[in-house]
């Protein structure tokens, strides 16, 4: 039986607009506008949206890393959503964070030791044993225990973000939050994170929660994937399922506009017009509906329901059942 | 046989350092024509953007030299002529786009007046004419409205739109050809599909010929007509789109198709090429590439091979290719990483 490790009900990130003098209306950025999902025991999630769509935003709210406005984190049946920084310290150690820049997220002052170091310091793990898991996070990330005493600026870009990696798994954690975990890193170096981030996946039994914007990576990892439009999920099924037969309309857009490396392939393309709305005064009704080439009436009055139209997969669009005939 | 508007044949661009000559640029060679559109595959570091800022001699403020070969545009050699020349070629007859579009619009000027300058400048027209030129230049790019968006700042528009407004100031003179340096990397998807097909569309109506410079093999599948795939400075294997895809011959070009994800193509592991990508300043002896190849032999360690054509538009630099100068080829497995 599926076992839930997370669950994210209804979640809400509103940034307040620097109000205007003497206006008293106070307006916000709609970064995340209600997003659900549950993550299982030991299967990679994946959040894929085009930027501003609020991905890293709903991560770093997992993460506790920003106040969430309204709406419940619950982490293994704790609800942390309103815990202090004290009370949540000690369960930080079960979720961890790889972030996407790997040359601004380690302290270029730190040598690789202190930098793997630091998570094992704050969670009190046995001062004797700290050297040899050091050396031990390195080999399992394909480092060896003499980079431990240089700096992150010898390091190249993909070796970087594998000392990030180290740096999350430190103290054991249960679930990963990888925030486009190879998106700055070159082709042939990318493949050689992907592999690694699923080695230790298998070895360790981690959850992952993985952000990105490329389809193609996000097919390769994912067990499921949760698409995002302008804060809101629009689409949530199996990987199988999401690429095989995507029912919503933006779905079908962003997937129909990822390059294929085959020149022999041509297909047809739905091209999106305009641009991503601002978050800032989204579209009424279904926010889609100003770049939706199926667009009804009804879609600019509605909001449409995040519904279960087949048994796990989730979509939000009035017309998904006509659209999925046709 | 029709003549290539721009060749470039064996040009080198080096950087002087503290620490010794960087040869970002060593050996690249390459022709385009009227309406073709030329890929440059490579990852960073392998001095993909160099080589076109040495085109645009560009590199004028940075420590870098052109130290030899030749760039010809329409039989003009641009290493040679004068800066002065230079000037009246570049913007009118070879035009560029940029990677950020945020960075290479002036935050200061309205968008109007950053299109009329090169207008003004190349085409001789009056101000007022300057105008209506690059408000149907908007127009072409897609941009609605485009008799308001002259009055706006940079700031104002969003990504896509920035890389429309430097497409259409790319555009304004009618280049004979177009450098496009990652046009689409800053872009989201469904953003980049609407450049493309933009980029696609201009070449078609006014045959210029476009040198697309990127890393991601999808965009190049789509774009060229024919591709350069290089690698630590050199190119390493040319060859029309068709034959690098489905019949690459470096070992390079078919770790890289390799190792990407491709969609409705599963796999459990994705093959990687090891090791990293060479630092410019620690360049290996022999092939560059030795040091990450799965077939390297001794003579890949000691001798560089030579850009030869395998046959009559595939050539590739790599010893698997031709004769091995020494008796035997030694077959090492280096996995060295």
């Amino acid at each position: 039986m599926n076992q839930t490790l997370l669950e994210v009900q209804n979640v809400k990130k509103y940034f307040p607009i620097p109000s205007k003098l003497f206006s008293r209306k106070k307006e916000f950025v709609k970064a995340v506008d209600g997003v659900s999902f549950t993550v299982n025991k030991g299967e990679t999630l994946s959040i894929v949206g085009e930027s501003g769509c609020g991905k890293s935003t709903t991560g770093r709210m997992i993460m506790k890393l920003l106040d969430i406005t309204e709406g419940k984190v619950i982490f293994e049946g704790q609800d942390i959503t309103d815990m202090t920084d004290d009370q949540i310290r000690p369960l930080r150690k079960e979720f961890q964070m790889v972030f996407q820049d790997p040359y601004a997220s380690l302290n270029p002052r730190l040598t690789i030791k202190e930098i793997l170091e630091e998570p094992l310091i704050v969670h009190n793990f046995n001062k004797g044993n700290r050297n040899q898991r050091v050396t031990e996070l390195l080999e399992v990330v394909g480092l060896n225990k003499y980079h431990a005493d240089r700096y992150p600026h010898e390091f190249s870009g993909g070796q970087r973000q594998r000392i990030g990696i180290a740096r999350a798994l430190a103290v054991n954690p249960k679930l990963i939050i990888a925030d486009e975990p190879v998106s700055a890193l070159d082709v042939s170096i990318q493949s050689q994170v992907l592999n690694l981030m699923k080695d230790l996946q298998e070895e360790f039994g981690l959850t992952y929660v993985f952000i990105a914007h490329d389809l193609s990576v996000v097919e390769h990892i994912s067990d499921r994937v949760g698409v995002m439009y302008l804060g809101r999920l629009v689409e949530l099924a199996t990987r199988d399922e999401l690429f095989g037969k995507p029912l919503h309309p933006y779905t079908k857009a962003l997937l129909s506009a990822v390059p294929i490396p085959d020149p022999t392939v041509k297909r047809e393309r739905i091209i999106l017009k305009g641009d991503i709305p601002s978050p800032a005064n989204p579209p009424s009704g279904c926010t889609f509906h100003t770049r939706c080439p199926f667009a009804q009436e009804t879609c600019k009055i509605q909001v449409p329901e995040f519904r279960e139209l087949e048994s796990g997969h989730y979509v939000a669009c009035h017309y998904a059942e006509e659209l999925e005939i046709n | 046989m029709e003549k290539k508007v721009l060749q470039v044949r064996n040009l080198q661009t080096h950087f002087t350092s503290d620490a010794g000559v960087v040869k970002a640029v060593d050996g690249v060679s390459f022709e385009v024509g009227k309406g073709e559109t030329l890929g440059i595959v490579g990852e960073s570091g392998s001095g993909k953007s160099v080589t076109s800022l040495s085109i645009m001699r560009l590199l004028k403020d940075t420590p870098g030299k052109i130290a030899g070969g030749e760039i010809l545009y329409e039989g003009r050699d641009l290493t040679k002529i004068s800066e002065r020349e230079m000037r009246r070629i570049r913007g009118n007859e070879i035009a560029m786009i940029f990677q950020e579009p945020m960075t290479s619009l002036n935050p200061v000027y309205k968008i109007g007046r950053q299109l009329e300058e090169s207008i003004i400048l190349h085409m001789k027209l009056s101000k007022k004419a300057a105008r209506e030129r690059s408000i149907q230049m908007l127009k072409a790019v897609g941009i609605s409205r485009p008799e308001k968006i002259v009055f706006e700042f940079p700031h104002q528009l969003s990504g896509g739109m920035r890389q429309r407004v430097m497409i259409a100031m790319a555009m304004a003179c009618n280049p004979k050809v177009l450098i496009a340096d990652e046009p689409t990397t800053a872009l989201d998807v469904t953003i980049q599909a609407q450049i493309l097909e933009l980029m696609k569309s201009l070449t078609t109506t006014t045959d210029t010929a476009i040198l697309l410079i990127t890393h991601d093999l999808g965009v190049v599948a789509e774009m060229c007509d024919r591709v350069v795939v290089m690698y630590g400075g050199r190119a390493v294997e040319e060859s029309d789109v068709v034959s690098i895809f489905t019949n690459p011959k470096h070992p390079y070009t078919q770790g890289l198709l390799e190792s990407i994800p491709k969609i409705g193509d599963r796999v459990e592991r994705l093959s990687s090429i090891p090791g990293n990508v060479p630092i410019p300043a620690h360049m290996p002896m022999g092939c560059k590439f030795a040091p990450r190849c799965p077939h390297a032999m001794d003579v890949c360690w000691d001798k560089e091979p030579s850009f030869d054509k395998l046959t009559d538009n595939h050539s590739v630099r790599c010893w698997l290719h031709k004769e091995v100068p020494t008796d035997e080829p030694n077959l090492v497995g280096s996995s060295e990483r």
